[in-house]
């Protein structure tokens, strides 16, 4: 009888799921409610999860709960420890959802709801939360071994340095990318960078109270912390207001973006206590409550899609960034559907803690279910925009023309009703002095969910609410930047450490700055040079990262792949090598694209060429000339990194085939490398 | 209900580390105290410095 009433209950979900999708995929009306992607989401979720985790646990890493896992096994009560499954679930989520899933579907809006939104639900359940789960799992039947080592053991030292490499590489541009985003969000409106500033010394003093003042009162201290930064907000406010404070905060981004590379490099060197943890802390929480809120706001508000299905731009001409639907859907959106990065979560900390292996399926599927859910809110934020408005917002002045007049005259002939009123009163309403050509995502998110959260909960409070989000926003983008930076420099002092010891030492103060350094100038050189691009930078940068990051995933799939091969149940090796196979071709093809395209917005060689005939040509203002030899240099150099990119790719996975075809013949390979069986004594 | 708001607090406290002293000096009182020449627990500042660093030498925070 409660297997029959079960059942029922499934059948229901799953037909609810299927209208709803149906509804979204198929409207072609004027517009659409958001509470269908919502309602769409949670039923592929609840199915995917109940069905497909449930079997690839079941069937293909027959997962044992009698088994001992690691935190069991190696229990040394600091980062080998068994811990509640909530508890580590939430360790798990906070650490794999950053700001990706949030810009990533706010740029691929360009294209209308449907295409990323499909992406975002199919990415996931087929292959990233697989990805997470399958990594974990392998992890944790491996001592907790990171994605590299297991590279290296299951495929070889060109897969573990592949991995290692790719890791850095992400790392960089990611950074580079990130801090692009919180510049245009700052740039010029002394209220944001005012308020994001004053984060800084709000992230000292509870790092200072935590450990000197009430040592290890972590709730404690974070609850003053995010008190202190919803005061920040309203601060801010009254610094806008003030004729000569305003000043001291109105910058424009080359000022910004040297001042996060000094922040960037000051971050990295300082010690933790003192400003990357307690930021953490604040940002994580600020996180998880602002994502819980919105979810809230639009279940409650249930709030129009305006923009269309599809628009146009699926042919490639899109403002925000140049590419065909196929395969730059499936590069932009990277996080929320696949990402490789979590592969590098799901291999580090999560499997230290795990206390049983049923629960992988909860903490790696369900996880990453979770982070996408993230991203279809990010797209409905997006998408609740006028389209209009969300062009003005997103489009770079290099594409629809510097001043308000052209830029609204480019966007009315795509089809898309703005006025120039519209913004300037829009801008009045958000307290920002325009809100034209404010790339990188994050302004219009916070716009999209500034009109959110003023229809749920108080319409008077509209320019609150979108400092509120833009300092969320760069809340947690600069708690990424950060860690990232410190983490960059450890691999870093680890490759030099091979080279001299002394280099290696992670306290040696001269190796600390002089590798901090290293890896500021990286990121901090694509910074800038996406501050001087006239297309906004985020054109380059966002499909380089998402090329990276898919590159990441696909070295993750391998050696997942490799390890299901090897553990005889090579009929089951489609679960990981379909989302393989996948991230193949679009990676392959975006890198193609990116280095052979003619177009000049996705092409890096034609847009080289045609910036150094522009250049010898004399056609070019003066301010452009100045800046054109170091765009060229930057489009040589990311043409170069793509097939780099795209060559590792490929070593990678022909390593992996080569490797299991040898082992399918029963020839001797890498041996596998599980531990032993131990029986669990928990519970 | 009482109950539930506890062990929702309780799990509170473990997320975000509040409670790590407390679960390191039952780990210690557990698993080290019973050897003849056991130190003596870190104190709570000392923990939660060691605590902190070990938190922060790897990858944790992704995109």
């Amino acid at each position: 009888m409660n297997k029959y009433i079960k059942n029922i209950i499934w059948i229901a979900v799953a037909i609810l799921g299927a209208y709803a999708l149906a509804g979204i995929a198929l409207n072609r009306g004027e517009s659409i409610n958001a509470i269908w992607l919502v309602t769409a989401a949670v039923c592929i979720y609840a199915i995917a999860y109940r069905f497909y985790a449930a079997w690839i646990a079941a069937k293909v890493l027959t997962l044992d709960e009698t088994r001992a896992t690691p935190a069991e096994r190696l229990d040394n009560g600091r980062d080998f420890l068994p811990t509640n499954k909530w508890v580590v679930f939430g360790h798990h989520f906070a650490a794999i959802s950053g700001p990706g899933p949030l810009i990533g579907p706010t740029l691929a809006a360009q294209f209308g709801y449907l295409p990323g939104t499909l992406w975002i639900l199919i990415g996931v359940v087929l292959g990233g939360a697989v990805q997470d789960m399958v990594v974990l799992f392998a992890s944790t039947r491996r001592n907790g071994r990171s994605l590299g080592q297991m590279a290296r053991d299951e495929i070889g030292a060109i897969g573990g340095n592949a991995a290692l490499i790719g890791t850095f590489m992400i790392m960089i541009i990611l950074i580079a990318v990130l801090g692009l985003v919180v510049v245009n969000a700052m740039k010029h409106s002394p209220w944001a960078t005012s308020t994001v500033a004053a984060t800084i010394p709000i992230a000292m003093l509870i790092g200072l109270y935590m450990r000197h003042i009430r040592p290890g009162r972590v709730l404690e201290a974070s609850a003053i912390g995010l008190v202190l930064l919803l005061l920040s907000v309203v601060a801010g406010g009254w610094i806008d207001h003030d004729a000569g404070l305003r000043e001291w905060f109105n910058h424009g981004g080359l000022t910004l973006a040297f001042a996060i590379i000094t922040y960037g490099f000051a971050a990295a060197v300082l010690p933790v206590w003192l400003l990357l943890a307690p930021r953490d802390y604040l940002s994580t929480f600020m996180k998880l409550g602002t994502i819980f809120l919105l979810a809230i706001a639009i279940v409650i508000l249930r709030p129009e899609i305006h923009m269309p299905a599809v628009t146009q731009f699926v042919d490639g001409s899109g403002p925000i960034f140049g590419g065909t639907l196929f395969p730059f859907v499936f590069i932009t959106i990277a996080c929320g559907a696949v990402s490789g990065f979590h592969a590098l979560i799901a291999s580090g900390t999560t499997p230290k803690l795990l206390s049983n292996e049923r629960d992988i399926a909860m903490i790696g599927y369900g996880g990453m279910l979770l982070e996408s859910f993230v991203a279809i809110m990010a797209m409905i934020a997006a998408t609740v925009l006028e389209p209009g408005i969300f062009f003005a917002i997103n489009s770079p002045a290099g594409v629809v023309g510097q001043t308000a007049v052209e830029a609204v005259k480019t966007i009315n002939s795509w089809g898309f009703p703005v006025t120039v009123e519209q913004m300037e009163q829009l801008a009045k309403d958000m307290g920002e002095s325009t809100l034209f050509a404010r790339t990188g995502g994050a302004p219009s998110l916070a716009v999209g969910m500034a009109s959110i959260f003023a229809n749920a909960f108080g319409k008077s409070l509209l320019a609150l609410w979108y400092h509120f989000a833009i300092m969320f926003e760069a809340l947690f983008i600069l708690t990424t930047l950060d860690a990232g930076t410190r983490v960059g420099r450890f691999m870093l002092q680890d490759i030099l450490g091979n080279f001299n010891k002394k280099l290696g030492e992670t306290s040696y103060m001269p190796s600390v700055i002089f590798t901090s350094a290293l890896v500021v100038a990286g990121w901090g050189y694509f910074l800038y040079i996406g501050v001087i691009d006239p297309n906004g930078g985020v054109n380059i940068l966002w499909p380089l990262f998402g090329i990276a990051n898919q590159m990441l995933a696909a070295i993750a799939l391998c050696v997942a792949t490799s390890i299901i091969v090897k553990s005889g149940k090579a009929k089951y090796a489609w679960v990981t090598g379909l989302p393989l196979t996948w991230l193949v071709i679009i990676t392959t093809s975006a890198s193609y694209e990116k280095i052979f395209s003619e177009d000049l917005r996705v092409g890096f060689f034609a847009a080289a060429n045609h910036l150094s005939t522009q250049l010898a040509a004399g056609t070019l203002s003066p301010e452009r000339a100045a800046v054109a030899p170091q765009l060229i240099f930057n489009q040589h150099l990311d043409a170069y990194l793509t097939v780099f990119f795209v060559v590792v790719l490929w070593v990678v996975v022909l390593d992996m085939l080569r490797l299991s075809i040898k082992h399918l013949r029963g020839e001797q390979v890498k041996p596998f490398t599980e531990t032993a069986y131990v029986k669990t004594a928990l519970e | 209900m009482l109950k539930k708001i506890k062990h929702l607090w309780h799990i509170i406290r473990q997320l975000s580390g509040d409670d790590a002293y407390e679960r390191y000096l039952k780990h210690h009182a557990e698993f080290h105290a019973s050897a003849v020449d056991a130190p003596p627990p870190l104190s709570r500042q000392d923990f939660f410095k060691y605590w902190q660093e070990s938190k922060w030498s790897g990858i944790n925070r992704c995109c």
